[in-house]
Order: C-alpha cells, then sequence, then structure tokens
C-alpha cells in the first residue's frame, strides 16, 4: 500500500499545536471550515442516493485537509485554480455556501446562474478563478494569472489545485517549467489522492512521489501529509511567503486520499476495503477534531454543537439549492460574447 | 500617407495600442530580442521592456493559458503562435478554456486576448506548416476569428482585436507580409470585427475569397475585366462572427457566388458561406455555388506541389467563365 510512504506529521506526534489566542481562533476557523466540507460532502452523497441530483458528483470527501490547510495560509486577493473535484477550494476560498450549492444543482440562484454546474464555479470577488471538466485544463491559465500579478507589480499569489492525475498532463510540464524559469508567483499543489479516475497511480507511473519531479524544474517540492490540517498548512504557509518575496513557485505535494470514487456511484472495484479501512482511521476531520479537543479549542459539548449547527447549516443550503428555481433555458443565448 | 507591409502595420498595431494601454502585452516564441520568428515584433522588445514583450519557452499550451489568465485577471494579451499548424497543441486552452470562460462563469470574465497565428501556404514549407485551419476556430462559440487580407486591414483589425472583450483567433497568410500599402499614420486605423468589405465591385459573379485568396480574386477580376466579366470581389475580413449581410446582399445582386479558399473544402469556410447563402438567398441563385478550395490531402513539401493545389487567379477565372456560361 502506497501508505507506507507517507510523511510523518509533526502535529500527529505530539508536536507542540500553538495555544496563542490568534493560533485558536484559526484553529476554530479550520475546523469549523473541515467540518463544512465534510457536511457538504456526504449530505451531497445523501441527495444524489435519493436521486436528487442533477448529474454527476466528484466528492471532496476525505480530502478536506487539504483545501483547508492551502486556503488557510491565502489572502482574499490570492487566486485559485481548481478542479471538477473543487468544492473544497470553492468554501476554503470563500465562495458564500448557498450560492455556491445551488451552482452544483444548477440553479438560477447559483454562483454562475445555474450554468456551470458541479465541475465549475468561479468567484472573481474572492480570487476563484473556476473548476475545471478538463484535467490539467486549469494550471496553465493559473501562470497567466501569475503572470498578471509581476505585470501589476503584486504581491499576490496564485494557487493551481490538481491531482496526481493531472501531474501526467503536458499542460503541467509546461507550466511548472515557465513558473520556474519567469519565477511565477504561482503555487502548485498537487493533491495526490492515488487514484486518477478509476487507475492506481503505481499503475501509470514508476515514480509515485510527485513532489520528487520539482528538481528537474530547479524549484522547491515537499511532500506533505494531506490529512493533517497543520502540516498542510504550515507547508503552504512557506510556499506562500517565497511566492510573495518574489522566489518564485513550489510544488507541494499533498499526501491524502479519496474516500468516495471517481464519482458518486463509482462501485471502487480496483481497490481493496482493507485499503479503505486504512484510510478511514486517518480521517483528515477526525485527526484534526482530535487535535483541537486535545488543545482544549472546543469542549466536548462545543465541538458537537458546531457540528450541529453546520450540519443544519448544510441541510438549509441544500434546501435552498432545490428550493431554487431553475435558470430560464433561453438564457442560454447569453453571455456568448462580452461586450 | 507612409507605404507599409503587413508586417509593419502588425508591429504599428501592437505598439499604438501597447502605448495606449500599459495592461497589454506580447508573449510568445522568440518575439522579444530577435523581434519575431517572421519580424513581426521588431522594436516592441526594446520599446517596452522585458516584461511586456517577452519570449516563451517552446510550450504552446503554456503560450495561451498564460492569455487565459491573464485575461481573467484584467489583462489585455497578445500571444504569437507561430503556426496555425501548432493549434493541435494548445487547442484545450483556446476551445475549453478561453471561448467558454466568459459564458461558463455567467459573465464574470472578460476574456480580452489575442492569439496571432500565420496560415504558410505558398511558402512551400510542408504538412506542419501550410495548413489553413479557420474551420477549428470557427466551429467554437466564443471565439472571434479574423483573416485580413491587406496591410491597412492588418493593422485595423489587430487593434480592433486588442480592444475587444473576447478571444481573436488573428489570421496572418505569411505570404502577405510582405505585401505593400498606403496608410495614413495620421489618422487611428479601426476596421470593426464582424464587417466585410467588398473589394471590388462587379454586376456578374460575387467572389467570396479570404486571406491570400483575396489577392488571387483580384487578380482574376482584371483579367476578366477585358472580357466584359465583372465580378464583385468580397473579404469577409472576420470569419467569425461571418458578416453574411454583405455576402447575401451581393448574391442578390450577381445571382451567383464562388467561394475560394486555400482551407479544404470538406467542412470547410467555403461550405458554410454556402449554406448561408441557399438559407439567404437560395431563389436569387441563377446557378449552383461553387467552393474552390485545395484538393482534400495533405500539403507535401515545395511549391510545385503547392502551386499544383492551390487555387489560382485563372482557376478562379475558369470557375467563373463557367458559371457564366
Amino acid at each position: 500500500m502506497s501508505s507506507s510512504k507517507l510523511p510523518v506529521s509533526r502535529s500527529q506526534v505530539g508536536e507542540p499545536v500553538g495555544t496563542g489566542d490568534a493560533d485558536i481562533s484559526s484553529y476554530r476557523q479550520m475546523y469549523t471550515m473541515m467540518y463544512r466540507i465534510r457536511q457538504c460532502e456526504e449530505q451531497l452523497n445523501a441527495v444524489f442516493a435519493r436521486n436528487l441530483f442533477p448529474g454527476y458528483i466528484h466528492s471532496y470527501l476525505g480530502q478536506e485537509g487539504c483545501a483547508v490547510g492551502v486556503c488557510s495560509a491565502l489572502r482574499k486577493d490570492d487566486c485559485i485554480v481548481t478542479t471538477h473535484r473543487g468544492r473544497g477550494h470553492y468554501l476554503a476560498k470563500g465562495m458564500q455556501l448557498k450560492p455556491m450549492m445551488a451552482e452544483m444543482f444548477g440553479r438560477a440562484t447559483g454562483v454562475c446562474g445555474g450554468r456551470g454546474g458541479e465541475m465549475h464555479a468561479a468567484d472573481p470577488a474572492v480570487g476563484i478563478l473556476g473548476g475545471n471538466g478538463i484535467v490539467g485544463g486549469g494550471i496553465p491559465y493559473a501562470a497567466g494569472a501569475a503572470y498578471s500579478a509581476l505585470l501589476d507589480g503584486s504581491d499576490r499569489v496564485t494557487v493551481a489545485f490538481f491531482g496526481e492525475g493531472a501531474s501526467n498532463q503536458g499542460s503541467f510540464h509546461e507550466a511548472m517549467n515557465i513558473a520556474a524559469a519567469w519565477n511565477l508567483p504561482l503555487m502548485f499543489v498537487c493533491e495526490n489522492n492515488l487514484y486518477g479516475e478509476m487507475t492506481p497511480l503505481k499503475e501509470i507511473s514508476r515514480e509515485t512521489d510527485i513532489a520528487k519531479r520539482a528538481i528537474g524544474y530547479g524549484v522547491p517540492g515537499e511532500a506533505v501529509d494531506g490529512n493533517d490540517v497543520l502540516a498542510v498548512r504550515e507547508a503552504a504557509r512557506k510556499a506562500v511567503a517565497r511566492a510573495r518575496a518574489g522566489q518564485g513557485p513550489t510544488l507541494l505535494e499533498l499526501k491524502t486520499y479519496r474516500r468516495g470514487g471517481h464519482f458518486q456511484g463509482d462501485p471502487c472495484n480496483y481497490r481493496t476495503r482493507e485499503e479503505e479501512a486504512y484510510w478511514k482511521s486517518r480521517d483528515p476531520v477526525d485527526l484534526f477534531r482530535a487535535v483541537v479537543l486535545k488543545a482544549g479549542v472546543f469542549s466536548e459539548q462545543e465541538i458537537l454543537s458546531v457540528e450541529a449547527a453546520l450540519t443544519t447549516e448544510i441541510t438549509e443550503a441544500i434546501e435552498f439549492a432545490l428550493a431554487s428555481p431553475d435558470p430560464v433555458p433561453a438564457d442560454a443565448l447569453d453571455h456568448v460574447y462580452a461586450l | 500617407m507612409t507605404i507599409k507591409n503587413y508586417c509593419w502595420a502588425l508591429i504599428d498595431a501592437m505598439r499604438e495600442e501597447m502605448e495606449r494601454d500599459k495592461d497589454v502585452f506580447l508573449v510568445g516564441e522568440d518575439v522579444a530580442a530577435a523581434g519575431g520568428a517572421f519580424g513581426a515584433s521588431r522594436g516592441l522588445h526594446k520599446a517596452f521592456g522585458p516584461l511586456r514583450v517577452r519570449d516563451t519557452p517552446i510550450s504552446e499550451e503554456i503560450i495561451v493559458g498564460l492569455a487565459v489568465g491573464a485575461a481573467m485577471t484584467g489583462k489585455r494579451p497578445v500571444v504569437e503562435i507561430m503556426f496555425m499548424d501548432f493549434f493541435g497543441l494548445c487547442l484545450d486552452q483556446i476551445a475549453n478554456q478561453a471561448a467558454k470562460m466568459h459564458y461558463l462563469y455567467n459573465g464574470a470574465f472578460r476574456m480580452p486576448m489575442v492569439i496571432r497565428t500565420t496560415v504558410a501556404v505558398e511558402m512551400g514549407i510542408g504538412p506542419h506548416h501550410s495548413q489553413t485551419l479557420e474551420s477549428w476556430v470557427g466551429h467554437i462559440p466564443g471565439l472571434k476569428v479574423v483573416m485580413p487580407s491587406s496591410p491597412r486591414d492588418a493593422k485595423g483589425l489587430l487593434k480592433s482585436a486588442i480592444r475587444d472583450n473576447n478571444p481573436v483567433i488573428f489570421i496572418e497568410h505569411l505570404a502577405l507580409h510582405k505585401m505593400k500599402e498606403e496608410i495614413d499614420d495620421s489618422e487611428e486605423v479601426l476596421i470593426p470585427i464582424g464587417k466585410a468589405d467588398v473589394k471590388r465591385t462587379g454586376r456578374d459573379v460575387t467572389v467570396v475569397a479570404t486571406g491570400l485568396m483575396v489577392q488571387k480574386a483580384l487578380d482574376a477580376a482584371a483579367v476578366l475585366a477585358g472580357e466584359g466579366i465583372e465580378i464583385e470581389v468580397i473579404d469577409p475580413r472576420t470569419i467569425s462572427p461571418l458578416d453574411m449581410d454583405t455576402i447575401a446582399t451581393s448574391v442578390q445582386k450577381t445571382n451567383r457566388a464562388l467561394v475560394v479558399t486555400s482551407a479544404h473544402k470538406p467542412f470547410g469556410f467555403g461550405s458554410e458561406v454556402a449554406a448561408e447563402i441557399m438559407e439567404r438567398a437560395f431563389y436569387h441563385l441563377d446557378v449552383p455555388v461553387r467552393r474552390l478550395t485545395p484538393p482534400f490531402t495533405p500539403q507535401p513539401f515545395g511549391k510545385g506541389f503547392e502551386k499544383f493545389l492551390h487555387p489560382d487567379a485563372d482557376r478562379i477565372a475558369t470557375n467563373v467563365r463557367e458559371m457564366l456560361a
């Protein structure tokens, strides 16, 4: 099992968890966001099971530590580009919940009026430059957003989120090369969830440590336990600091696991139940929950109350989406061209 | 008035727009110190510095990706893809990303970006440097596609393309780069995208020609005039959105239409124009619409093959005579 290669995360081996007010506040925010994403994914799966979801669900379940860890190192004006599996990034970067949810259902109240749907949402006000239906399709234009910051003389950073599947697209190579050559303020964040659609990484790549590829481009590469949100945040902060200081790109590989299939309903007959059980035992939300409880960030009672509130929040967002009108079909004719 | 060739008209257009708007920048292979593989960015690197005029790796997907992301974040990039044959390497960024961003995200992003590229028919440089592929991009909603046939049109359309808030594919026939024309430098030359130009008026046959074929149609017109035949030569200038009003109006006058392109016939621009004429002016037609194109083959190396394959003034004239017979 690939898990044998996992880096050991510091927070889980008892490395001190910060206890200052700022730390406590940020842990609360991070746990809240992780649990929000978790509820979002679990409840959407339940809606899908009831046949109330229009289209595919590409579940982010199990990868919450990645989105939350990275986005908690970013500013509002920093940009992100994400993938077909982008809901965690949308929420963690600040997209409003109800318009995000309605977009997933393709409703008129969605952040993009329902025309983007489950794989495509964007909100320039918080630096979200879109999801994608093309694996690796977002990485090249993330480089463009990063170049824009250079032209502006801004210290704004752009993050390209992608999976290990996209790391075998030419777009990844081309973007890594130019970002290194031009010192672009761009972070490459590879969430290595071990499966590109339904194919295990080890079947299609000899070297399964994606972070090592950074060496070939002359940039720093770091593999991090993607299920340890504090380790992810720490690595992301270093990479962001490098980018802001004009020191160019970093490749972060976040070792994680896609708890669900490629899409909801995928029988996952290409992997073992033992492997799934192992990763369930390393669930990022459970792990961080233990950390925050141990550190006294929340009392047992407080955390239950926060979780209950988030559960309700997601239920209400889904109800909002389901109750929202469909887009007017004739609006399909709008916005083909900008004025 | 100054006499400019097509290539310098392009440079003037970029210089003027870069002076006018600091958000305009140019990236591509060899565009900086070298001044462009075909000399079409000479002087710009020196004038605007290394950030605004920059050489890229030979990585077409990232070249277009730079434009997409920069446009989404407020810039007005111009990128150069050396030959249109290389579009195969970057079509995802063009067709799936650039073309759809404004639409998909409900107008949240504008996409002001220009992809300059060349078609090198009649240069004799073989199958990967000679294809006229406007159909690849003309088929995609969200893209605008222009193909100027003269220096003045090239300048005016490039300036309009840079100011347009949509992705514009700007196709230059490389054989036209040395073509000269008088351009008045004292006035601002802006040619609207989506507007055809009647290059020569005539009563007998409407000849719709694009890019390099416009000159061949005009050459044919001169020969035919000696025989008392007056053809109307229409250059759409913009492939998409296509100005069919101008074409249909002309066909309603002449009752005959011939479309001449260096692109292939099947699924090509000529087929599109022919179908539109059927829909708009069928009852005005005295004879079927004709398409004159190269045969459906790849293009082998060398000018001998090219001369055999491509439409020329003689063939245009022959077709016109047949349509009037």
